[in-house]
């Protein structure tokens, strides 16, 4: 059986990668989406352990709330959709959490940390830096070469929402609970109490959103159809121009 | 069709039946150790039972956070009114004399109890964090007889699970299973910050759950049934929360 040329060229992204990311990317919208719901039964945002309406915010969220009690300046009350909002957040986490875990268990046992997302050494330097972001204000399409790999400022991006956001998402949500805080109460006083958990928790979530706007944006400017395919089919098309 | 190999249906085959398999299994026992809630049914069971069964087994005896005086919320903030039914002030008015707490379902002695009674008893006081489902909280003095010693003046059956509670606001019930309600935070609260329990708080008797959240601290308790079985009260998913939407367990 004659094997063609191009299947010798390795998949863009391995299947482990393309499954896990869209789990993730499913899970995570549901997030949002609950995330943003259940804020708005209080838009108010406090330090410390404890805090409420009769209590000065840190800060609040300039929109209408889902409860009568929150003094919002506006004269309507929105609809309650925590019931389900809540359920989904939990259930979605799940789902993002044992997605995570195999996509960072496997990705540490087969190399893909090491070969695709650490930065080498040479790039980790001002001229490395200096000569990405020079290339993308030029809006400079990608090299070949890049087109098939990753750039130092996108693998450093990548690690830290892998290593540094998603696990903080994941403490900060966890202190909030109760019984995670009866079982793990260092976990909770160590972030400044639980009122501060949910501060730093929604910060977190902003950069995440952030990077995710960031991340779309990059795909349609470097070739939407071509990196879809990529992270569908692991295959990004090149071979078949090149053969 | 060499890539489908042998090897490959054999190896797919036994890997789907022990996932099958493991998964019954892991079915059963959290059966048998009580892992499974009562609202485990419907679109997101499996998020809610995964999260009870992790955080049961976390937590069993895991105490709730108990705080320094200086840490009480300067004004603790009452969620809602209390009831303002006919019953409910011709008991105000009383000053609570004829309040009783009726205990029954599966217990050795059914009882009922005056608030005079239950102040009687033993008293535990606690500084803990009341959080609301929202995201907002107080922390305060609480002050009450632990539910354990109210289920050991009935005598508890060996079979119970769960322990309901009724407000006086029918509207308002819920239930934990034993490894809350045998707790020693688990409180029946009357005090807090050292005075009476006030109206808008719960008073003269609330339910005080520290490792859940607020609304499983149901205000104006007057009964308490023991059972073995959540399917006989209400639509049958645990308490009044998930008949409008919320989960049974609230520890998250």
């Amino acid at each position: 059986m004659a094997v063609p040329a191009a299947t010798t060229v390795p998949a863009r992204h391995s299947a482990l990668v393309r499954v896990t990311h869209w789990i993730t990317t499913l899970s995570f919208l549901a997030l949002l989406v609950t995330g943003v719901e259940i804020v708005i039964s209080h838009p108010r945002f406090y330090w410390g352990e404890a805090g409420n309406i009769l209590t000065p915010p840190l800060f609040k969220i300039p929109i209408p709330a889902s409860r009568s009690s929150v003094p919002t300046g506006y004269g309507y009350v929105l609809p309650d959709q925590n019931g389900w909002s809540r359920y989904l957040h939990f259930q979605a986490a799940w789902v993002a959490v044992l997605t995570g875990l195999l996509y960072v268990v496997s990705s540490l046992l087969n190399g893909h940390f090491r070969k695709n997302l650490m930065p080498s050494g040479s790039d980790l330097s001002w001229r490395g830096f200096s000569t990405v972001i020079a290339n993308h204000l030029r809006l400079k399409p990608a090299s070949e070469a890049d087109a098939r790999s990753y750039n130092v400022v996108q693998r450093l991006t990548y690690l830290c929402v892998i290593f540094v956001l998603f696990p903080l998402v994941i403490w900060t949500g966890l202190a909030m609970s109760p019984a995670f805080a009866s079982a793990f109460p260092a976990a909770v006083s160590v972030l400044g109490g639980q009122q501060s958990a949910r501060t730093i928790h929604f910060f977190v979530s902003v950069f995440l959103f952030l990077f995710l706007l960031v991340h779309v944006l990059m795909i349609c400017v470097s070739g939407f159809r071509r990196r879809m395919r990529a992270m569908i089919t692991g295959n990004d098309g090149t071979e078949e121009e090149r053969a | 069709m060499n890539k489908l190999s042998r090897r490959k249906l054999i190896t797919g085959g036994l890997a789907a039946t022990a996932g099958v398999s493991s998964l019954a299994v892991a079915t059963n026992l959290a059966e048998r150790y009580g892992l499974i809630p009562p609202d485990h049914g419907g679109l997101y069971g499996a998020g809610e039972t995964l999260t009870y069964a992790a955080q049961r087994i976390l937590t069993r005896h895991s105490m709730a956070r108990e705080f320094p005086r200086s840490e009480i919320s300067k004004v603790p903030f009452a969620n809602g009114e209390a009831p303002k039914d006919d019953a409910f002030r011709r008991l105000q008015a009383g000053g609570f004399a004829d309040w009783r707490l009726a205990v029954d379902g599966m217990v050795a002695k059914p009882a009922s109890f005056s608030l005079a009674e239950l102040k009687s008893y033993p008293a535990r006081s606690q500084i803990t964090h009341l959080a609301c489902e929202e995201g907002w909280s107080y922390i305060a003095e609480w002050t009450g007889v632990p539910l354990s010693h109210v289920l050991n003046k009935v005598g508890v059956l060996p079979q119970a699970k769960y322990v309901v509670y009724f407000s006086i606001d029918r509207d308002w019930w819920d239930s934990i299973d034993m490894a809350d309600a045998l707790h020693p935070q688990t409180l029946m609260a009357y005090g807090m910050n050292g005075g009476e329990l006030p109206l808008g708080n719960g008073g003269p008797l609330r339910m005080r759950v520290p490792r859940q959240l607020g609304y499983k601290n149901v205000k104006y308790i007057a009964r308490l049934t023991v059972t073995d079985d959540l399917k006989r009260f209400g639509k049958g998913l645990g308490s009044a929360p998930p008949e409008g939407g919320y989960a049974w367990y609230a520890g998250i």
